[in-house]
C-alpha cells in the first residue's frame, strides 16, 4: 500500500496534541519564524519559488509566483488575506488544521508576511466554522502576548496583526476577488480581471495576497528544509505533499497526505480507503472538488506527456491516474481541492447531477446573467427529470445550456458550474436516456440524492 | 440625517466586543459581517431596527446592510427555534443518507425543513455543504458538529433535545 507522508497533518488527531500554544512550542513551534527573520525578506519568496509549492485551494497557481506579481512599488499597503472560506464540496482538510493545529498557520502566516512586507493579515473562515474562529482568536492572542504576532515581532522590527472575520454561509466567497468583497463589508461579487487582479487591485484597492489555508501552511515547512530540498518531494511541477479527502461511497472515506503525483486514484480508493462498500463497484469519481470533471471508471485516457525531458505515451484507466494536478488535467479533470467525491453502482448520474445542480443554483451569487439564470434552468431540468416530468428535449437542453454558460462570466463559477452537467452528459449520456425506464424498475440501496 | 434607532438593546458584553471589532479594519464598512454576526447572536435574528442601528454605526445606507442579510444564507430576519438543526444536502453527505436523516428530524419534531417547529423547540435547515464530507452525513446543531448521523443517532439527538426542553 502506499505510504502517506504527513507534513501538514503530522500532528492531526494525534493523541494529547492540543491547538494551544505551548504543546505547539513543545513541537519546534514559531522556531522557522525565528530562522525566517534572520534572512532578508526577498529570500523567501525566492525559496517558496523554487519549491514550485501550487496551490492547494483550486487552481494550482504556483505560490512563489503569486507572490512575485505583488505591486510593491505602489505604496500603498499590502495586505495577506487567508482563504479559510474551505466551502468547494467533497473538500475537508482546512477544517482540521484550523480546529487541530491553528499556530501552524499562523506561524506560516508571519513567515508570507514577512517575505512580502505585510502589516496586516486576515484570516477569512467561513461562517459554518464558529469554533474553528474561536480557537482561531484564542491562538492568535497567545502568540500576540509571546510577540509572535504584533509590532515588533521577537524583537525583530517587523510587525504585522492578524484578525480573523468570519463569513456566513456563501460559497462564492471562496473565490478569491468575491472573498475580497465580503472582506470590504459588500455582497460578495466576484471583480473582473482585469484590471482587478488583486496583487495590483485587491483589498481596499491595495494589492493583495490570497493564499488557501492549506497552501500557506506548506511555508513553514518549506523554510524548514529549503525551497530546493522541498522540490524533491512529490512529482516535478508538482510538488510537496498534498490533503486527499475522500469521500462518498467508499470503505474508508477520510483524509491522507500523500507526496503529490506518488499515489493513483485506483491505490488511494482500492488500497488505501479500501474500495467499494459491500456488493458494489465503484462507477464514477468527481477528483477535484464537486466542480471537478467526473471520472468513469472503465473509460481511458491516452496521449503523450512530459517525463523529464521526454515526451512519453500514457494510456491510463481512472485507476492508473496519478494524483497530481498535471495528470488529473490530462484525463480531462483536475486536482482542484483535492476532494475526491466517490459513487458506487448504486448511485443513478442522474440524480448525482440533480444534487450536484441544486448546490450551485444556490450558490451563483446572481451578477452574471449566464450563470444566474443557467444555473437555475440546469437546476430544473434535473430536478424535472428526477421526479418524472422529464421532457423529450431535456437532456440536449441541459448541454446547450451549461455549453453557453462556461466562458461567458466574470469568475470561474461559470465553469465550475458548467462542468458537472456537460461532463455527466458526455460519459452518462445512456443514463439519462433510460433513466425513467430504471426508475421504474427501482434500484435497490440507492440514497435519496435530490 | 435620521435618529440612530434606540430599540436595539444590544448586551453590554455584545456592545463591547462591537467597539473592539471595527477598529480591526482600515474601512469602517468592513465590520458590517461581524457586526450581522454578533447582533444575530446576541438577538437571535437580524430585526429592521438592527439593519438601521449597524448602518449608522458604519456610516453606510441601511440598504447596503440589509443587502448583506437578504444575500448571505446565514443571516434571517426572523426568530428560529430554541435550537437550530443544520443538516447537509449536498453530494457526500446525501449519497450517505443525508436526506434520510433531514427526514427523521422532521418526523422527531413534526415540523417541516424551514420552519419553526409547532413546540417553539427547533429550526430544521437543509443546508449546502459543511466541510465535513468525510463522516457523512453531518448535522450541525446550534454551533456543534455532529458527525455520521444516521436515522438511528437523528433520533438519539432528537431525543436529548426533547429532555433539555422537559427540565
Amino acid at each position: 500500500m502506499p505510504e502517506q507522508r504527513r507534513i501538514i497533518f503530522r500532528h492531526i488527531d494525534e493523541p494529547g496534541y492540543t491547538p494551544e500554544l505551548g504543546c505547539y512550542l513543545r513541537h519546534g513551534g514559531y522556531e522557522m519564524l525565528r530562522k525566517a527573520l534572520q534572512r532578508k525578506p526577498e529570500d523567501w519568496i525566492d525559496e517558496v519559488k523554487k519549491s514550485g509549492l501550487r496551490g492547494r485551494g483550486g487552481a494550482g497557481f504556483p505560490c512563489g509566483v503569486k507572490w512575485t506579481l505583488v505591486d510593491r512599488k505602489s505604496g500603498k499597503p499590502i495586505y495577506l488575506v487567508v482563504n479559510a472560506d474551505e466551502s468547494e464540496p467533497g473538500t475537508f482538510k482546512d477544517r482540521y488544521i484550523l480546529h487541530q493545529d491553528p499556530h501552524q498557520l499562523l506561524e506560516s502566516i508571519m513567515i508570507t508576511g514577512f517575505a512580502n512586507n505585510v502589516k496586516q493579515a486576515y484570516i477569512y473562515i467561513r461562517g459554518e466554522f464558529p469554533h474553528g474562529a474561536r480557537i482561531l482568536e484564542r491562538a492568535i492572542a497567545e502568540a500576540r502576548a509571546a510577540n509572535f504576532v504584533g509590532p515588533n515581532v521577537l524583537g525583530s522590527g517587523y510587525g504585522c496583526e492578524i484578525f480573523v472575520h468570519r463569513g456566513a454561509g456563501a460559497y462564492i466567497c471562496g473565490e478569491e476577488t468575491g472573498l475580497i468583497e465580503s472582506l470590504e463589508g459588500k455582497r460578495p461579487y466576484p471583480r473582473i480581471k482585469p484590471p482587478f487582479f488583486p496583487a495590483v487591485l485587491g483589498l481596499y484597492q491595495c494589492p493583495t495576497i490570497v493564499n488557501n489555508v492549506e497552501t500557506l501552511c506548506h511555508v513553514r515547512h518549506i523554510v524548514e528544509i529549503g525551497g530546493e530540498a522541498y522540490a524533491k518531494i512529490g512529482t516535478p511541477n508538482n510538488t510537496g505533499t498534498r490533503i486527499l479527502c475522500v469521500s462518498g461511497q467508499v470503505q474508508r472515506p477520510g483524509y491522507y497526505e500523500f507526496e503529490v503525483g506518488k499515489v493513483t486514484l485506483g491505490e488511494l480508493l482500492n488500497e488505501v480507503c479500501g474500495g467499494p462498500l459491500p456488493g458494489r463497484t465503484f462507477k464514477a469519481v468527481i477528483p477535484g472538488g464537486s466542480s471537478a470533471k467526473v471520472l468513469k471508471f472503465g473509460e481511458r485516457f491516452k496521449g503523450k506527456r512530459k517525463v523529464g525531458a521526454e515526451m512519453v505515451e500514457f494510456d491510463w484507466g481512472v485507476e492508473d491516474i496519478p494524483m497530481d494536478f498535471d495528470s488529473l488535467a490530462l484525463a480531462g479533470s483536475m486536482g482542484g481541492s483535492g476532494g475526491v467525491i466517490v459513487m458506487d453502482d448504486s448511485a443513478s448520474m442522474v440524480e448525482v447531477l440533480a444534487n450536484i445542480n441544486e448546490f450551485y443554483a444556490h450558490e451563483s451569487c446572481g451578477q452574471c446573467t449566464p450563470c444566474r439564470e443557467g444555473s437555475l434552468w440546469m437546476k430544473r431540468i434535473t430536478g424535472r427529470m428526477v421526479h418524472g416530468a422529464a421532457r423529450a428535449e431535456d437532456a440536449a437542453l441541459l448541454k446547450s445550456v451549461a455549453d453557453q454558460i462556461a466562458g461567458r462570466t466574470i469568475c470561474a463559477f461559470g465553469e465550475a458550474c458548467a462542468w458537472p452537467t456537460q461532463s455527466f452528459t458526455a460519459k452518462f449520456g445512456d443514463e439519462f436516456k433510460s433513466y425513467e425506464d430504471s426508475k421504474k424498475q427501482g434500484r435497490a440501496g440507492a440514497a435519496e440524492l435530490a | 440625517m435620521r435618529p440612530i434607532a434606540t430599540s436595539v438593546n444590544l448586551k453590554p458584553e455584545t456592545e463591547r466586543v462591537i467597539e473592539e471589532v471595527i477598529p480591526r479594519y482600515p474601512s469602517k464598512r468592513s465590520a458590517a459581517l461581524p457586526l450581522l454576526h454578533l447582533v444575530q447572536e446576541d438577538q437571535g435574528y437580524i430585526a429592521p431596527e438592527a439593519i438601521e442601528w449597524i448602518a449608522e454605526k458604519l456610516g453606510v445606507a441601511p440598504i447596503s446592510i440589509y443587502e448583506l442579510v437578504t444575500f448571505y444564507p446565514m443571516f434571517r430576519t426572523k426568530p428560529i427555534g430554541r435550537r437550530h438543526i443544520r443538516v447537509c444536502r449536498t453530494l457526500s453527505c446525501a449519497l450517505m443518507g443525508g436526506y434520510k436523516t433531514c427526514a427523521e428530524f422532521e418526523k422527531q419534531f413534526a415540523t417541516r425543513r424551514g420552519e419553526v417547529s409547532p413546540d417553539g423547540e427547533v429550526t430544521i435547515e437543509f443546508v449546502e455543504c459543511l466541510a465535513s464530507c468525510g463522516t457523512a452525513p453531518v448535522v450541525m446543531i446550534d454551533d456543534d458538529l455532529h458527525e455520521k448521523v444516521d436515522c438511528a443517532k437523528a433520533r438519539e439527538l432528537s431525543g436529548r433535545i426533547k429532555a433539555e426542553a422537559r427540565k
